[in-house]
């Protein structure tokens, strides 16, 4: 079905909400000007601002945030660098190498190695994501169907080189963390959607 | 055939009568979906989703003939309702969640899940189970598996090994509630699914020629290749198209390529596709891609060196595997500087051309292997065809198995490949020297005798006797016999004897004394008794006739009387004549360059050892590149020159540096393109502007055809007459290669990796007592080898051959031209 959107006359009317701001006209001539800058310099409104911040400050009550020493938790769909996560149970690898993001990426910045291990599976070998080209937009994590690609919390990206974020090593998961249940799922992007099992029709099976 | 206009969907398609309704619409660019069948090869009907309505009556479109009038019907709702099920039934254990397969999304399965539109599954069997298995190059996973049988209908069909069969899967009846319930054709299909998996016709293993194509033509990724497997997706890939550089076949190929690694992004050929529907590629082709000479930089030391070489040489030596360019780069050298040009392969066989086209009048042969793809009659002469030009038997092969055709193959090598392509096919082993008479059999059996010359029809009527021979017969002889019966008598009750005569017929064997003609040229090819019989079997209805000729015949000591011959045939009987040409350009060298029979004081070689090499194996005094990484044109065996692409970069020298160093003028190497002598056939077109691909129809548009010459004729028709005893009947060896090799170039990629030796057959090996890989010691009258002995069990007989893709084995020094020598082989 064609959906055609009502349309709203959103010009600047007597009736609408818009309406234009009275803004003085802009002095013209040498005399206006100087006028003004007397008038401005004078007016002691650099005082108003003074005593609003000793106000503040005399109060005590700070809203700043206190970093590095206090951080904001950050909302479940930020996108900071990637992380790879392994599967709970037996501590592999979740990645399985099938390529997606590497194709998705929209700035082409994921290269992936690829290899058949002695096990027959396939051995993602290398895993590599530049940084520099990265725009953060997610749709690694989202189009990956083994959730193994991730972004996760870490925005803090200081570094002698950006390097230091994309090694495979650094983005996997070490096994001790594993073990001590360090790793986090990130309910954020390439989540599976609440209730997406209800929208599944289940294939019959013969067992 | 006669040309018809059927109706596909309201639209009115020009085609020939007795074409499948598929091939009539995919030439016309209408879709019926189709997965089992391949153009080329018969009609599997294991997959039946290319269900059309025709006059009202269901068909398969892709064993259906067209008809005159015919109106067709691609779609109806009884058969969108089939070809649902038939998808859905293909889905049955075979989720479409293709993360890790090798198919990596060019795979029909999806392709027509999605086409058809399976949105939810209905069909339910318990699965079995079904272990991958390792074949060496191929690599099979039946659980990806649908059963299409392309696989094996292409090497049966094409390719001619047969290597594969059906095998029973195991597996659980289908419930019987679905016969009822689902439609006809899907039922009928899965329960055929359901019986059967692919397995190899030698058990466990893969015993075939390793062309690989039955990876080519698998819609899934069951069947792949195992050295490319989980090495990365198809959409990675760019695909360069190009021209195989091993053999004269010149087939259509695409590089795939793609960075090597993330440490390094320079590009790598991972493998080699083809299109399947068209073109068909041997193992070399298809495993031996990765020969380009590697991590070349400019030397200029080593280029001075080399100016100085030319300017110092009087000689340069090369191979063909060479592009037509560069061909006619030496060749202006030679104009501008008097250089000999040193291929004896090439000028064997331009020789040949020659001779052939004194008596023919025309500068090339008339066939290509089009022509014998659509043969049904083909004979090979003086040709290992197996691996001489692998294509050369595809074709061969879909000749005897698609047009119900037959064939002759005469070579002093027994090979059982070539028996097992046919039923019909008779291997004439002649002993080696005996070309001519299996030529002249040729004339005999099927010239004109009322146009050849006098001379001609006389000398062959001289091998002709009338003989008395004495056949059994059996004949039904009335016997009549007195036989005494004991009868009760009725009445009496007592038992009387009765005298009673019989006749009976009895079957006698008769001798009888018949007069036949005896045709002495038989005997000289070694023609298995009954012969005569085969042959008349052969020909029943045979109205196409190919003949493919060899390089035996072109290093033939009286090669100019064997091409003459070989004129006469094309002149005097019906056959079509294909010329094999030895190496990927051999055609092109000969025909551009002007060839010398002596080499001079100081040589260049060029891809081959001289004074001073230029090399693309890496090997040389200067790199050169390898032929996948340069552009430029092969003259392939189809007379048609084909546009090849660098698949790979090259950082070093090129010819055409030298050339400009020494005074030719063109920037680039394919600047060469339109200036390709137009006397030798070839036109002025743009390299940038050759097209390269093949139409829905099947036709193929690639690079153009050369303009076949007239020459002048002479009215001399003579040739010389066959020494009757001049078969070699001592031990021979023979010069070839073994299945997978052509070159040091196929030698260098990493998956045809090997080193050679001297190849023997089994029997061969017996009945030495020798066993693979002793030494021994090869010896003919021009020289000596010591190399180890190698099992070929792809050829039977006493003769052996030594390969010349190996360069640590100088083979060519043993051999005085033609391709067998007499030899000795001790073992040490």
């Amino acid at each position: 079905m064609h959906h055609e959107e009502t349309f709203t006359d959103r010009n600047v009317s007597e009736q609408s909400a818009y309406y234009y701001v009275d803004i003085e006209s802009y002095p013209t001539t040498g005399w206006d000007k100087f006028k003004q800058v007397v008038k401005r310099t004078f007016s002691g409104e650099l005082f108003v601002g003074l005593w609003v911040v000793m106000r503040e400050m005399i109060k005590f009550d700070i809203h700043t945030v206190q970093y590095p020493l206090e951080k904001l938790p950050i909302g479940p769909r930020y996108r900071a660098v990637h992380k790879l996560l392994r599967l709970w149970e037996s501590g592999y690898e979740r990645c399985i190498g099938c390529g997606l993001c590497e194709k998705i990426c929209i700035s082409d910045c994921i290269r992936m190695d690829t290899k058949i291990d002695e096990n027959s599976r396939k051995e993602v070998t290398e895993y590599s994501i530049n940084l520099g080209r990265c725009i953060f937009c997610g749709y690694c994590a989202e189009v990956c169907p083994e959730l193994a690609i991730v972004h996760g919390d870490r925005y803090e990206n200081g570094s002698e080189q950006r390097a230091h974020f994309v090694i495979k090593d650094d983005m996997l998961t070490p096994l001790d963390m594993l073990k001590a249940g360090q790793q986090s799922e990130y309910p954020g992007f390439g989540a599976i959607i609440p209730g997406s099992d209800a929208a599944v029709k289940k294939t019959p099976l013969a067992y | 055939m006669n040309e018809i206009t059927i109706t596909i969907d309201g639209r009115s398609v020009q085609t020939q009568e007795g074409e499948y309704i598929l091939n009539a619409a995919r030439a016309n660019g209408i879709f019926i979906p189709a997965i089992c069948y391949l153009t080329r090869c018969s009609p599997t009907l294991a997959c039946r989703i290319c269900l059309v309505e025709a006059d009202g009556k269901q068909v398969y479109a892709c064993n259906a003939k067209a008809k005159s009038g015919m109106d067709i019907t691609t779609t109806t709702p009884n058969i969108e309702a089939e070809r649902r099920a038939i998808m859905e039934v293909y889905d049955v254990n075979h989720p479409l969640e293709c993360g890790v397969c090798d198919q990596s999304g060019e795979c029909e399965l999806q392709n027509y899940t999605l086409e058809v539109g399976v949105d939810s599954q209905t069909y339910s069997i318990k699965d079995t189970h079904k272990p991958a298995q390792d074949w060496g190059l191929i690599h099979y996973d039946p659980a990806l598996c649908i059963m299409c049988e392309r696989c094996i209908t292409v090497c049966k069909d094409m390719i001619g090994d047969g290597a594969l069969k059906t095998t029973a899967r195991g597996s659980d009846a289908i419930e019987a509630e679905f016969k009822e319930t689902m439609p006809k054709d899907a039922y009928a299909m899965w329960n055929k699914l359901n019986k059967s998996l692919i397995a190899p016709n030698a058990g466990d293993t893969l015993d075939c020629t390793n062309c690989g194509e039955c990876t080519a033509v698998c819609p899934v990724g069951a069947l792949v290749s195992s050295d490319y497997q989980y090495t990365s997706n198809a959409w990675e890939h760019k695909q360069i198209p190009a021209t195989c550089a091993h053999c004269s076949a010149g087939c259509q190929l695409s590089y795939d390529i793609k960075h090597t690694s993330i440490e390094n992004p320079d590009n790598k050929i991972y493998r080699v596709k083809n299109e399947w529907n068209y073109v068909s590629l041997c193992g070399a082709g298809r495993y031996g891609y990765d020969f380009e000479n590697r991590d070349v930089t400019k030397t200029e030391s080593a280029f001075e060196a080399a100016i100085e070489a030319f300017k110092k040489a009087d000689t340069i030596a090369f191979t063909s595997t060479i592009t037509n360019e560069e061909a006619l780069i030496l060749q202006q050298l030679k104009e501008k500087y008097g250089y000999r040009l040193i291929n004896e392969e090439a000028r064997t066989f331009k020789a040949f051309l020659d001779a052939y086209s004194e008596v023919s009048g025309k500068s090339l042969y008339g066939g290509d292997l089009k022509k014998v793809h659509g043969a049904d009659f083909v004979v090979s002469i003086g040709s290992a065809l197996k691996t001489d030009n692998p294509n050369a038997r595809f074709a061969m092969n879909n000749a005897l198995s698609m047009n119900k055709g037959a064939g002759l193959y005469f070579h002093p090598m027994n090979d059982p490949v070539i028996a097992e392509m046919s039923k019909n096919i008779a291997q004439l082993n002649h002993a080696p020297m005996m070309e001519e008479a299996a030529l002249y059999l040729m004339l005999d059996l099927f010239g004109d005798k009322g146009a050849m010359p006098s001379d001609l029809v006389s000398y062959l009527a001289g091998f002709h006797s009338m003989k008395t021979v004495t056949v059994e017969e059996t004949v039904d002889e009335k016997v009549t016999e007195t036989v005494v019966k004991k009868v009760v008598n009725e009445e009496t009750g007592v038992e009387e004897e009765i005298t009673e005569e019989v006749t009976k017929t009895v079957k006698k064997k008769v001798s009888k004394e018949v007069e036949v003609d005896e045709n002495g040229l038989f005997s000289l090819v070694n023609a298995p008794k009954g012969f005569v019989d085969t042959l008349a079997k052969y020909l029943a209805k045979k109205e196409r006739f190919s003949l493919m000729v060899g390089p035996d015949l072109y290093t033939h000591p009286n090669a100019r009387n064997c091409a003459r011959l070989v004129a006469l045939i094309e002149k005097y009987t019906a056959f079509d004549v294909t010329m094999i040409p030895n190496l990927a350009n051999t055609l092109g060298v000969a025909l551009i360059c002007d060839l010398d029979k002596e080499a001079g004081s100081f040589t260049v070689g060029y891809n081959t050892k001289g004074d001073f090499t230029l090399s693309a194996l890496g090997n040389g005094d200067l790199d050169m590149p390898a032929l996948n990484q340069q552009e430029g044109t092969l003259t392939g065996i189809d007379k048609q020159v084909n546009p090849t692409n660098a698949a790979l970069s090259y950082g070093g020298y090129v010819l055409n540096d030298i050339a400009k160093s020494l005074g030719l003028n063109n920037t680039f190497t394919i600047d060469y393109t339109p200036q390709l002598p137009l006397a030798a056939g070839f036109k002025n077109v743009e390299f940038d502007s050759l097209p390269n691909h093949f139409t829905n129809a099947g036709e193929e548009v690639r690079g153009y055809q050369l303009t076949v010459q007239a020459t002048a004729i002479s009215a001399d028709e003579s040739v010389s007459a066959v020494d009757t005893n001049g078969g070699i009947t001592d031990q021979v060896v023979y010069l070839a290669n073994p299945v997978l090799q052509f070159s040091p170039f196929t030698a260098a990629s990493h998956q045809l990796q090997a080193s050679g030796g001297i190849y023997v057959s089994k029997s061969l090996l017996a009945s030495n007592g020798w066993n693979e890989g002793d030494m021994v010691n090869v010896k003919t009258v021009r020289g000596e080898l010591s190399v180890k002995v190698i099992l070929d069990g792809k050829i039977d007989g006493e003769i052996a051959y030594l390969p010349t893709f190996d360069t640590a084995i100088n083979s060519e020094a043993l051999f005085d031209g033609y391709r067998f020598a007499c030899v000795s082989i001790q073992k040490v």
